[in-house]
C-alpha cells in the first residue's frame, strides 16, 4: 500500500513538472500556430544554463532562478518568436516543422559545444528536507514542483481570463488579423506567449534535472511526454493538458512500479509517453481541410529524362573510377553509406518535397527494411524487395491509424514511432537484441553474389540512381501531378473526388519502402547492423540535410547524402567542434527551413544563370575581341538581358 | 417554392437537384448560417446573394462537405449527403471553386484540369494519363491562352475560370461556384454569361455566390438572399430587385420601408423583422416571368426602385 502511495507522489511529481512544460507548449501553439518541437531542447539548455549559474559559477540559487526564468528565458522565446517562427503558422505545416527540428538539432549541438559531456549534477531544491507520510517519504523537491505547477495553472488562468492582454492571447488564436483590425499587436502577443512558453519549459526541464540528470538528450526527449499531455488538451485547452500530463506521469511511475523489469514488456515502461502519444493522437477527432492556406510553392525544375538518366550515369561512373582507383574499404564504405542516406533522402523527396508531409522517423523505417532484410537471411532480389515491402507496410500503417488526421500530427505519430521502435522493438530479442548486432550477407544478383566492396558500392549507386529516375518518372505521371495538387490545395482535391486519406497511406508506405529498401541494401554493405545503425534521433538531422540541399529534387538528395555521410566523419576527424557541427546544421536549417528547394536550387539557379546570362555574352564576346566601345554597350546589352533574368532565376518554368 | 421556378418543373415527385434543408453552422457563439433552406434545380442558374458576411461561402462550404454542419441537411440528387465525406460528394456530381482561389500553384494551367480529369477518372486516370481533350476544356471557358502557364502567375480571374475547368473535368451535374466572375472584365464577364447559360442549358445545375448584380439579374433563373445567414427572399431575378427586404439588407432601408422600422432594423433585431417583412411583402410579388430590365443594380439605384418592364425575358 505504502508502495502505491510513493509511486503515485513520484508520478505525481514527474506529472507536474510535464505540465509545467505542456502548458508552455500550448500556449505558444495556440497563439502562433507553430508547433515548437524544441520545446524541449529549449528546457535542456535552460536547464544547463541554470547548471551554469548555480553551480559552475555559485551563484545565489534564487539569483540564477530568477536571471534563467526571469531573464534569459523570456528574451530567447521573444526573440525566437520575432526573429524566427514569425509568420511560420501561416505556412505549411512542413516548414514550421522542419525549422523547429532545425532548432532541435541546433540547440543540442549548442549544449555540447557550450558544455562539453562531463558528470554534472543539479541538487533537488531544499535537498535534506521531506516529509514522511505513513511509510512513504516526500522529498521537498516533489512537494514543491507539485506547488510550482498549481501556481502555473494558477497563474495562467488569471493571465488569460482576467488581463487585457490574456483576452488578446485567446482572441489571437481565432484570428490575429481580425484582432489587428480591433487595435490588439499581435506581435506582441505572440512575442509575449513565446517568452512564457520558453520560460515554462526552462522550468520544467530545471525541476526535472535533479531526477534524471543533466542530459542532452533525455531531457529533450522529454519534449515527447509534454506534446502528449499537451495532445490530450488538443493543443488548446490547458486544463486538459494538465489532466494530461498528471495522468501521464502517474502511468509511467506505475510502468515502472509495476511492469516486469525483464522480457519484453521491459521495454514498455521506456515508451509509454511514446504510446500515450499515439493513442491521444489516434483518438483526435477527424480535421477539418483548410482552405485558402498553402499557396503554389516554387518548386526545383524537373529534368527530361534523357536529362536524368545522362546525370545518373555520370554519377554511375564517377563511382566506378572511385572504385577501379583502388580506394580504401573504409573509404568505399563510406560512400556505400552517402548512397544509403541519398536513398533514404530520396524517400524523404517523394513524401516531403512532392507530398508535403514530413516524417520524422525516416531513418527508422530503414532500420526496418535492414532488419528485415537480415532476418529473411535471402540476400537476393526477393529478399531485398520484400524487405522493403516489410517497411512499406509498417509505413502504411504508422499513417492508417491517423488517416483522418493531416501535417503535424501524422509527423508526431511518426516521432511517437520512432521513439517506439528506438527503445522497444528494436532492441528486443526477436530483432537486433538489446545492444545486439544481426549479420546480414552482401546481396547476390541472379545468382551472382557481390561479394567486393567496390562492387557491392557499384551496385548501391545502381539502385540510388535508378530510384532517382523512377522518381522523376513518377512525379511526371499522372500520380505525380496528383501529388503536386495535393500539397498545392488539398481541399480542392477533395472537391474534385480524391480520398486523399488512402492516398496519404500509400504515400507513406511508399516512401516508407523506399527508405526500407536503402537500408537493406546498406544491411548487405555493412554485413553487421544493430539498432545503434538506425537511432531514431538520426532521422532529425537527416530531414534537416535534405531540406537544407534541397528536398524537393533528385540532386538535393544525393548531395544531402554525401552530407549527412560526411558528418560524422567531420565529427570524429574535428571532435572539439562536434557540437558546433550540428549547431551549425540545425541553425543553418532554421535559415533555409523556408525555402524546400534547398542548396540544390541555387545550383540549378546558377546553370540557368549561366546559360542565360553569361553564354550569350561569351558568344557575343566571342568572334570579336571587344574594343573600347564595345565594352561601353556592354552596360546596355546587360540592361536588356536584366528584365528576363527574374524570369530565368526567381519563377522556375514549368515543364509539361 | 417550386411552383414560382420559370422552366415549369412541377409535380409533386419532383425532387430538386440540391436541397438545402434548415441548415445551422455555428462557430462558437456565432450563429453564421441560421435555419437556411433553399433549393437548386438542374438546368438552372440559381444566384446565392447577400452582404459580406451574410454566410454565403459557409453555406458552400456545407455544400460541399468541407464544414460540418450545426443542424440540418444537405440532399443532393434526392439523398442526404449530410454526413458524406467531400470526396464521395464530389463523386455523386458535384464541383465546387472557391472564393479565395484554390488553383494548384505549382502546376501549370493545362496540368490543373488534367489532374481534375485523372483524379475524376478513379484509379485507372492516375496510373494510366487521360484521353480526354483537355485543350478544347480550356477553350470552352476561355483561357487557352494561358495553357503552359504555372497557375499562380495568371490573373485572378483567369484563375477562377480555371477553377472553373477543373470541375467540368469532372462533368459535375452541380456546380458551386463561389464569386466566380471577380476578377473579370466587362466583356470577359459577358462571355462568361453566356457559358453559364450554355452550361445550364447542358442540363446541369449551377448553384453560384455573385456580387456582380449585372451577371445575377442577367443570368440567374432563381435567386436566394440571405442575410445575417437566413434566407430573406427568394423569387426571381425581378421580383428580388424589388423586395423591400432584400433592398434593406443590401442598403440598410428601403423606400417602401417606413422610418420607424429602418431604425430597428438597423439596430441588430435583423432576422426577425427581415422574415416577416418578406412575409409581408411576398403577398404582392409581381407575378413570375415579368422580369425586369436585367441591368439595373439594386446597390447603385437604391432611390428610384426599376420599372417593370412586363413580358421581356431576362436577356440570356
Amino acid at each position: 500500500m505504502s508502495s502505491l502511495l510513493s509511486f503515485t507522489i513520484l508520478g505525481l511529481f514527474t506529472g507536474a513538472a510535464y505540465a509545467i512544460a505542456a502548458s508552455g507548449l500550448v500556449l505558444t501553439y495556440t497563439t502562433t500556430r507553430v508547433f515548437n518541437l524544441a520545446h524541449g531542447a529549449f528546457g535542456m539548455v535552460m536547464a544547463f544554463v541554470f547548471w551554469d549559474f548555480s553551480q559552475r559559477q555559485g551563484l545565489n540559487l534564487f539569483l540564477s532562478l530568477f536571471l534563467v526564468l526571469g531573464v534569459i528565458a523570456p528574451a530567447i522565446g521573444w526573440g525566437i518568436q520575432r526573429f524566427v517562427t514569425k509568420g511560420l503558422g501561416e505556412g505549411p505545416v512542413s516548414v514550421a516543422l522542419v525549422v523547429t527540428v532545425g532548432l532541435f538539432v541546433g540547440l543540442i549541438g549548442l549544449a555540447q559545444q557550450v558544455w562539453p559531456p562531463e558528470p554534472r549534477t543539479v541538487p533537488p531544491f531544499m535537498a535534506a528536507s521531506g516529509i514522511q507520510l505513513g511509510d512513504t517519504y516526500v522529498t521537498a523537491h516533489q512537494i514543491i514542483t507539485i506547488v510550482i505547477s498549481i501556481a502555473v495553472a494558477l497563474g495562467l488562468y488569471v493571465l488569460l481570463n482576467r488581463t487585457r492582454i490574456g483576452t488578446a492571447m485567446r482572441a489571437s488564436v481565432d484570428n490575429p488579423e481580425l484582432l489587428k483590425l480591433f487595435g490588439g499587436k499581435p506581435d506582441t502577443v505572440a512575442a509575449l506567449s513565446w517568452a512564457i512558453g520558453i520560460s515554462l519549459a526552462a522550468l520544467g526541464g530545471i525541476l526535472l534535472s535533479s531526477v534524471i540528470g543533466l542530459s542532452y538528450y533525455d531531457l529533450t526527449l522529454l519534449v515527447i511526454n509534454a506534446y502528449a499531455a499537451a495532445m490530450l488538451g488538443r493543443l488548446k485547452s490547458l486544463p486538459l493538458t494538465f489532466v494530461g500530463a498528471m495522468g501521464l506521469g502517474i502511468l509511467q511511475s506505475f510502468a515502472v512500479a509495476y511492469l516486469p523489469s525483464d522480457g519484453f514488456l521491459a521495454g514498455t515502461r521506456a515508451v509509454v509517453p511514446a504510446l500515450f502519444l499515439f493513442v491521444v493522437i489516434v483518438a483526435m477527432p477527424q480535421a477539418q481541410l483548410r482552405i485558402g492556406q498553402v499557396k503554389g510553392i516554387v518548386s526545383a525544375p524537373l529534368p527530361s529524362i534523357t536529362k536524368s538518366v545522362g546525370w545518373g550515369g555520370a554519377l554511375l561512373v564517377f563511382v566506378a573510377l572511385l572504385v577501379g582507383g583502388g580506394m580504401s574499404t573504409a573509404n568505399l564504405l563510406l560512400v556505400g553509406t552517402a548512397a544509403t542516406y541519398a536513398m533514404v533522402m530520396l524517400s524523404l523527396v517523394l513524401l516531403t518535397g512532392y507530398g508535403g508531409h514530413v516524417s520524422l522517423a525516416q531513418l527508422t523505417f530503414a532500420g526496418v527494411g535492414a532488419l528485415a532484410y537480415a532476418k529473411l537471411e535471402q540476400p537476393n532480389l526477393a529478399g531485398l524487395f520484400l524487405a522493403a515491402a516489410i517497411a512499406a507496410g509498417v509505413g502504411a500503417l504508422v499513417a492508417l491509424p491517423v488517416l483522418r488526421l493531416t501535417g503535424l500530427y501524422l509527423a508526431l505519430s511518426t516521432l511517437a514511432f520512432g521513439v517506439l521502435m528506438d527503445k522497444m522493438i528494436f532492441q528486443a530479442e526477436f530483432a537486433f537484441g538489446f545492444n545486439g548486432t544481426l549479420q546480414a550477407g552482401r546481396l547476390s544478383i541472379l545468382g551472382n553474389a557481390i561479394e567486393s566492396t567496390g562492387g557491392y558500392v557499384l551496385v548501391m549507386t545502381l539502385f540510388l540512381v535508378l530510384m532517382g529516375i523512377g522518381l522523376l518518372l513518377l512525379r511526371r505521371g499522372p500520380l505525380g501531378r496528383v501529388l503536386i495538387a495535393m500539397r498545392d490545395s488539398p481541399a480542392a482535391c477533395g472537391t474534385l473526388g480524391l480520398d486523399m486519406r488512402w492516398f496519404r497511406v500509400g504515400l507513406f508506405g511508399l516512401s516508407a519502402g523506399m527508405a526500407g529498401l536503402a537500408g537493406a541494401l546498406f544491411a548487405g554493405l555493412r554485413g553487421t547492423i544493430g539498432a545503434a545503425d538506425f537511432q531514431f534521433f538520426n532521422s532529425l538531422p537527416l530531414l534537416l540535410l535534405a531540406v537544407v540541399f534541397g528536398v524537393t529534387s533528385v540532386t538535393g538528395a544525393t548531395l544531402g547524402g554525401v552530407g549527412l555521410m560526411l558528418l560524422p566523419v567531420m565529427q570524429s576527424n574535428n571532435p572539439g567542434i562536434a557540437g558546433l557541427i550540428f549547431a551549425i546544421l540545425g541553425f543553418g536549417a532554421v535559415a533555409l527551413g523556408r525555402d524546400p528547394n534547398g542548396l540544390a536550387n541555387l545550383l540549378f539557379g546558377l546553370g540557368r544563370r549561366i546559360q542565360t546570362v553569361v553564354v550569350p555574352q561569351l558568344r557575343d564576346r566571342l568572334p570579336v575581341l571587344p574594343s573600347r566601345r564595345d565594352a561601353d554597350a556592354e552596360d546596355g546589352e546587360l540592361a536588356d538581358l536584366l528584365p528576363d533574368t527574374p524570369d530565368s532565376t526567381g519563377k522556375v518554368p514549368a515543364h509539361v | 417554392m417550386s411552383d414560382q421556378l420559370p422552366h415549369g418543373q412541377h409535380g409533386g415527385a419532383h425532387v430538386p437537384l440540391l436541397e438545402v434543408d434548415h441548415v445551422v453552422v455555428q462557430f462558437g457563439g456565432v450563429t453564421a448560417v441560421n435555419e437556411a433552406s433553399f433549393v437548386a434545380e438542374a438546368g438552372q442558374v440559381t444566384g446565392l446573394i447577400g452582404p459580406n458576411g451574410a454566410g454565403k461561402t459557409t453555406c458552400f462550404n456545407v455544400i460541399s462537405g468541407l464544414q460540418k454542419p450545426t443542424r440540418g441537411k444537405v440532399r443532393f440528387r434526392g439523398r442526404s449527403v449530410t454526413g458524406a465525406p467531400v470526396h464521395r460528394r464530389s463523386k455523386r456530381g458535384m464541383g465546387r471553386t472557391f472564393q479565395r482561389l484554390e488553383a494548384f500553384g505549382s502546376l501549370t494551367v493545362r496540368d490543373n484540369v488534367r489532374v481534375a480529369h485523372d483524379i475524376h477518372r478513379g484509379i485507372v486516370g492516375l496510373l494510366r494519363p487521360g484521353a480526354k481533350d483537355i485543350d478544347a476544356l480550356l477553350e470552352r471557358v476561355g483561357i487557352a491562352e494561358y495553357a503552359d502557364e504555372r497557375a499562380d502567375s495568371i490573373p485572378t480571374g483567369t484563375a477562377r475560370l480555371l477553377e472553373l475547368a477543373r470541375c467540368l473535368a469532372g462533368d459535375p451535374q452541380l456546380l458551386l461556384l463561389d464569386e466566380p466572375s471577380s476578377g473579370l472584365d466587362e466583356s470577359e464577364t459577358d462571355d462568361f454569361g453566356d457559358l453559364l447559360r450554355d452550361l445550364a442549358a447542358e442540363g446541369r445545375g449551377i448553384l453560384m455566390v455573385e456580387h456582380d448584380m449585372d451577371l445575377v439579374m442577367g443570368v440567374c433563373d432563381t435567386i436566394h438572399v440571405l442575410d445575417f445567414g437566413s434566407v430573406i427572399a427568394s423569387g426571381a431575378p425581378g421580383d428580388i430587385r424589388r423586395d423591400p427586404a432584400v433592398q434593406r439588407a443590401y442598403l440598410g432601408y428601403s423606400d417602401e420601408v417606413p422610418e420607424h422600422e429602418l431604425v430597428g432594423a438597423s439596430t441588430g433585431a435583423h432576422v426577425g423583422t427581415h422574415v416577416s417583412a418578406v412575409e409581408e411583402t411576398r403577398t404582392d410579388l409581381v407575378p413570375v416571368g415579368a422580369a425586369t430590365d436585367a441591368t439595373t443594380v439594386i446597390p447603385v439605384v437604391p432611390a428610384a426602385p426599376p420599372v417593370p418592364s412586363h413580358g421581356q425575358e431576362p436577356p440570356r
